[in-house]
């Protein structure tokens, strides 16, 4: 890009409220035009469009939705440094558009005398007019442009009226006077932040953030030109003021909106006696003590079943067309290395991403159409009281429930979490809810080795009380490691409850599908080629060194034998021929099968199963199950592939197949002879992939989500390390009961 | 004087003060909660807590815990 163009290209920065239409206002101008990124060092979302009118460029800048510019952490802080340019990876935003909700202006106008005061060229875009009129609430735009000193512009996001006016606006403004914006501070609290001036180089909404930020984090952060001396200037100050009856820092929310009053006087017109809207008939019902805890059970199921069942033929069709891209391999490519990487590796690694896709794209479609809907805030309001029990908020409800279908999801929803404590301890827990992934484990097991037993008359059978006790386990302990990590590494008073209810409204279509797409494609472009590199791995330590020299070599010999006999069925049409050929097949399926199990004896993989051995013994598995463990990091389910294979059955397993169980049932221990699977074996490897992480996906997103490898690591050590103990428990009392 | 948390559902009145200087207080002051705004008592979640208030033309939602730092004046 050239310098000209660079120096005409406008760079806007996007602020406003939540629940203001911020992001479907950001989508309307710039549409897919638009890159997604992470601002350094901190969780928050990079998100900058481009758009142009009229031949003039614009870049814009989404910053996060906030009630106010007063930081009190590092996410809260990027908005700030944006805003001043002291964000090294974004130009300095050229114009400030301040998006507000006409319908809630007073409170909105609040972000709005903070932006004011940075003494930047600023926007105005009133938005919701619509919402505002219906709820019998009027605002006279000229009247209030003429009172801020900026242009207000009346847009409606959702149906793209009035972008090019703004457009207009954002374009004319840059050339205007920055707005002079009377501090809304006292006299007195003005000449001490001139005081703090004199001794610094900072910005001036800077020093006046110092004098008020009581919360000590703007203190501890490095501003240049503040030193100890500022803090102790700062100190100094408040006391001063403080004496002066200016309480610090309540005073900055009474005279801000003092000031919103004397803005709206006249010009924001709310009908004295307030209409009964929509929003208030709606929510009678929606949080109505038992009607609407019923209905928020009913929406929870509905779309707690969507995501299993709507996302399963999906699943099923990429299986198949995996199965599909195997076979054309297998017939196309002679066997080989590059055959099986392209099959175990590629096709399943490719099919390892995707296979996530239709439950994040149904689960984001219903968390997409409730929060445009405004119901979102509704669940967490009607839910927090049961999640306050363990140091969670009512908004941690929903990523958390998403998380019983699939983690991957449900940790990408905790992003409806503002407070950063809260998001993390919901995003680390999240893995411990039984995933639809842990489902074929389960199912395999207890068909093979639960045994059939029936209570009540035959109402309670102990094959379904085994499988809610798996997910038992998981919520438990899901809610011991919340509270546990509330009091250790998440530290912190509990976060605020405050939390705005938006208006109802229908949800408008374009905005749900479009964040749909939006953060599926996100996973896929983020997550993907990571997963797709860890599937590899895997294989290649499950394939190499793959030395014929270590298989017995009168397989090789039968396999030979059997190829060759079927070789010369191949131009037979008789009526024997075919059952002979079947039964041939059968036989070279098994001795193939048990070639594949020595491969994978000998592999990378089967020796430090055979390696790890020792570990897991106590836990009531051979190295094969150790080694099947292993293998299933990629993904919990490939653990009964690996069982079949190397339990010598071949690679084509599945958790209905009866012969893996059968063949389960009969494996022994290779020195003593004894049966390896009995219930308690079974019970402790069920444990164990309860409470496991074996899922590259969700360390991944877990590492996308938080912006770090610290917390994937975290995740992946206790997860495993509370499997380790709970499959040693389940095993050694599972062991006392059959020997009694 | 009483606090938000002590208030009835359909009562109305008004903000008398915010207790603390912490950040729950500081985002109770943001959110509009200064003294002088009126509020009404719209409802309590099912579960009890938390409660929801109608402030400055909208609604929020905040905790028993959080309410008690709310001094308030009620009418009627």
């Amino acid at each position: 890009m050239s310098a000209l163009q660079d120096a005409s290209r406008i760079t806007v920065a996007l602020i406003g409220n939540p629940n203001t239409g911020k992001s479907t206002l950001f989508s309307a101008l710039c549409g897919v035009r638009q890159r997604i990124g992470n601002f350094p060092g901190v969780t928050v979302e990079k998100k900058v469009g481009q758009t142009s009118f009229h031949g003039q460029s614009f870049s814009i800048v989404d910053l996060p939705g906030s009630y106010s510019l007063a930081p009190r952490s590092p996410d809260e802080m990027v908005a700030v440094d944006v805003l001043l340019g002291r964000q090294g990876d974004v130009d300095t935003p050229d114009v400030i558009l301040c998006i507000v909700d006409a319908s809630n202006l007073e409170r909105n106008l609040y972000l709005v005398s903070q932006v004011l005061e940075l003494g930047r060229p600023t926007v105005l875009a009133l938005n919701m007019v619509d919402v505002a009129d219906e709820k019998g609430v009027s605002v006279d735009a000229v009247a209030l442009a003429e009172r801020l000193g900026i242009a207000v512009v009346r847009v409606q996001a959702n149906k793209r009226l009035g972008l090019n006016e703004l457009k207009q606006a954002l374009g004319a403004a840059v050339d205007a006077q920055p707005p002079r914006h009377p501090s809304p501070f006292p006299a007195a609290f003005q000449q001490e932040v001139e005081l703090l001036l004199r001794t610094d180089t900072l910005p001036h909404y800077l020093a006046e953030r110092l004098l008020l930020d009581t919360s000590g984090y703007l203190a501890s952060t490095k501003i240049p030109g503040v030193g100890e001396d500022t803090h102790a200037a700062v100190n100094e100050a408040r006391q001063r003021l403080n004496k002066a009856d200016i309480p610090i820092p309540a005073i900055e929310a009474m005279c801000r909106y003092r000031w919103v009053g004397n803005v709206t006087k006249g010009i924001c017109e709310r009908t004295q006696t307030r209409k009964r809207g929509l929003t208030d008939r709606i929510d009678q019902v929606l949080t109505h003590r038992w009607l609407g805890t019923l209905l928020f059970a009913l929406v929870m199921v509905l779309m707690f079943q969507s995501v299993f069942y709507v996302a399963d033929p999906a699943s099923a069709l990429i299986d198949r067309i995996n199965g599909f891209a195997s076979d054309l391999v297998v017939r196309t490519m002679a066997p080989g290395a590059w055959r099986s990487l392209l099959i175990s590796g590629v096709i399943e690694g490719v099919g390892g991403v995707l296979v996530f896709l239709p439950q994040i794209f149904v689960l984001f479609l219903f968390i997409a159409i409730l929060e445009d809907c405004g119901y979102m805030a509704r669940a967490a309001y009607l839910m927090d009281r049961l999640m306050s029990r363990v140091g969670l908020s009512g908004k941690s409800f929903i990523p958390l429930l998403s998380s019983f279908a699939c983690a991957i999801p449900g940790i990408m929803a905790a992003r409806v979490i503002e407070n950063p404590k809260d998001r993390l301890v919901t995003i680390l827990i999240a893995p411990l809810m039984s995933c639809s992934a842990r489902l074929p484990v389960y199912t395999l097991l207890i068909s093979a080795f639960i045994p059939d037993q029936r209570y009540l008359g035959n109402v309670i059978g102990l094959k379904g009380v085994t499988m809610f006790c798996m997910y038992a386990i998981g919520i438990v302990a899901a809610m011991l490691v919340a509270l546990v990590l509330r009091r250790t590494l998440v530290k912190g008073a509990a976060p605020p409850f405050v939390m705005e209810l938006p208006s109802y409204k229908l949800p408008g279509l374009d905005i749900v599908l479009y964040r749909m797409l939006d953060r599926g494609w996100s996973f896929v472009r983020r997550a993907g080629t990571l997963i797709f590199a860890i599937t590899i791995v895997v294989w290649a330590a499950g394939y190499y060194p793959h030395n014929p020299a270590n298989i017995d070599a009168e397989l090789f010999e039968t396999q030979a034998q059997l190829q060759t006999s079927l070789g010369l069925l191949d131009g037979e049409m008789s009526i024997e021929a075919a059952p002979r050929r079947e039964r041939l097949q059968v036989e070279l399926a098994e001795v193939e099968g048990r070639i594949a199990g020595q491969y994978l004896r000998y592999s990378v993989l089967g020796r430090l199963g055979q390696f790890v051995e020792p570990v897991v013994k106590p836990l009531g598995w051979d190295w094969r199950i150790g080694c099947a463990a292993i293998a299933s990091l990629p993904a919990r389910e490939v653990v009964i592939a690996t069982l079949g294979v190397i339990y010598n059955l071949g690679e084509e397993e599945s958790e209905s197949s009866e012969t893996l169980a059968q063949t389960l049932r009969k494996a022994k221990w290779e020195e003593s002879g004894r049966l390896v699977f009995n219930t308690p074996v079974a019970l402790s490897i069920m444990v164990f992939f309860a409470l496991c992480a074996q899922c590259a996906p969700t360390l991944v997103v877990i590492r996308r989500e938080t912006n770090s490898w610290r917390w994937p690591t975290f995740t992946f050590v206790y997860m495993t390390v509370l499997a380790y103990l709970g499959a040693l428990t389940m095993y050694q009392i599972g062991m006392l009961f059959v020997a009694a | 004087m009483s606090t938000l948390a002590e208030v009835s559902v359909g009562q109305r009145g008004q903000v008398t003060g915010i207790l603390g200087t912490d950040e729950i207080s500081l985002r109770l002051l943001e959110m509009g909660l200064t003294p002088g705004a009126e509020f009404s008592l719209l409802g309590v979640a099912p579960l009890g807590d938390p409660i929801e208030i109608e402030i400055r033309g909208y609604r929020l939602s905040l905790r028993k815990s959080e309410a008690a730092r709310v001094s308030v004046a009620t009418q009627e």
